[in-house]
C-alpha cells in the first residue's frame, strides 16, 4: 500500500523558492497564478494487512519525528480511501 | 582542555575545527559519529558541512546518529557543546537548541565574511569578547535563516539566549547586514542552561590574520576548562 505524506512550510513562513517560481510564472504570462508555495511529497510503501488505525498512527509518528520538522513545517497524510 | 570534533558522513569543516582548537591549545580529536563516545572530553564541537548530504532537511538525519545520544547526555551534564553551521542545524533538529534554520531568503548559498555583534558576553563562549566590538567571521551556508515562533522568540530575547546578531562593521544591526533573512538578525543562540551554543558563522575559519580575520579566536579564548 502506498501512502503519501505531504510536507509543507507553515503558512506563516516565507517561502522564497515559491515566490521566485511565482515570479517566473508571471514572466511566462501565467498572470492568474498569484501565489506558489513549494513543499515535499514523500511516498511510503507500507506492508498491507495491518490494523488501519495503528498504521495511521505509525505514519503520523514517523511524520512528526523525522519526515517533517514541526518548528517550520506541517504535514498531511494521504491514506488510500481517506482522501479523494 | 580535551575536545571532541564530531565527524558525520559529509562533515567538511572538521579539519578546520580541529586545527582551530589545536591552535588554541586544546587536545582535539576526531570522534566518528558511529563508534565514538564522549567520555573524558571537556568540549564537544559539531562542525560544519553537509551531514548525510542535507537529505530531507539539513541536520535531520545526523540527529539520529548514535553519537547524538552521547551529545545529549554530555550537554545534560552541563558540559559545553559548540555547533557551527551544519552543527547548529543538527542541534536544532535534535532539540538541543530551539528554532530551525530555513533556506536563505535570497535562495543563494552565501559564502563571505560578515560582522557579528555579541549580545551576551556572560556566556562561557563569549566572556573573552571585548565589549562593543564587531567580530568579523565568515558565513558559508544555504540554510541559515533562523526561524522560531513568536513565543519562542520572546523567550530567547527575555532570557538573553540570543548570543550573536548579524551587524555592520560598526556593530549595528541593520537590514542590509542580515545576509540570510534571519528572524531578529539572529546568527547564534545558546540554550537556557548556557552550555550549548549554535551559530551559523564559522569562528574556526577566522583564526589567523593572514586568512582575513582572527576574531574567531575570541570565542575559543572564552572557552576555558
Amino acid at each position: 500500500m502506498r501512502v503519501a505524506v505531504k510536507v509543507r512550510l507553515k503558512r506563516s513562513i516565507l517561502d522564497p523558492q515559491g515566490k521566485t517560481v511565482q515570479q517566473a510564472l508571471q514572466h511566462l504570462g501565467f498572470e492568474q497564478i498569484r501565489e506558489v508555495r513549494i513543499g515535499k511529497l514523500i511516498e511510503l510503501e507500507i506492508e498491507e494487512g495491518q490494523n488501519r488505525a495503528e498504521t495511521l498512527r505509525m505514519i503520523e509518528e514517523a511524520s512528526r519525528k523525522l519526515l517533517s520538522n514541526p518548528v517550520m513545517e506541517d504535514f498531511e497524510i494521504e491514506y488510500p480511501g481517506e482522501t479523494p | 582542555m580535551k575536545s571532541a570534533v564530531i565527524v558525520f558522513p559529509g562533515s567538511n569543516c572538521d579539519h578546520d575545527m580541529l586545527r582551530a582548537l589545536t591552535l588554541m591549545g586544546h587536545r582535539a580529536e576526531f570522534v566518528w559519529h558511529k563508534t565514538g563516545n564522549l567520555s573524558g572530553y571537556d568540549l564537544a564541537a559539531l562542525p560544519g558541512g553537509f551531514s548525510y548530504g542535507d537529505y530531507l532537511r539539513a541536520g535531520a538525519i545526523a540527529r539520529f546518529s548514535a553519537i547524538m545520544k552521547a551529545v545529549a547526555d554530555f550537554a545534560a551534564k552541563g558540559k559545553p557543546v559548540l555547533g557551527v553551521c551544519n552543527g547548529f542545524q543538527v542541534l536544532t533538529e535534535a532539540g538541543l537548541l530551539p528554532g530551525a534554520l530555513l533556506r536563505n531568503q535570497n535562495l543563494r548559498f552565501i559564502c563571505r565574511p560578515v560582522y557579528l555583534r555579541a549580545e551576551n558576553l556572560r556566556t562561557r563562549f563569549t566572556q573573552a569578547i571585548p565589549p562593543g566590538t564587531a567580530l568579523k567571521i565568515p558565513i558559508a551556508h544555504g540554510e541559515g535563516r533562523f526561524h522560531i515562533d513568536p513565543q519562542g522568540l520572546k523567550q530567547l530575547q527575555d532570557r538573553e539566549q540570543i548570543v550573536f546578531r548579524y551587524a555592520n562593521a560598526r556593530g549595528e544591526t541593520d537590514p542590509g547586514a542580515n545576509p540570510n533573512g534571519s528572524l531578529d538578525h539572529i546568527a547564534g543562540i545558546i540554550n537556557r542552561e548556557g552550555n550549548v551554543l549554535g551559530m551559523m558563522p564559522h569562528p574556526e575559519r577566522a583564526m589567523e590574520a593572514i586568512l582575513g580575520s582572527e576574531d574567531g579566536r575570541r570565542i575559543f579564548e572564552s572557552l576555558v576548562a
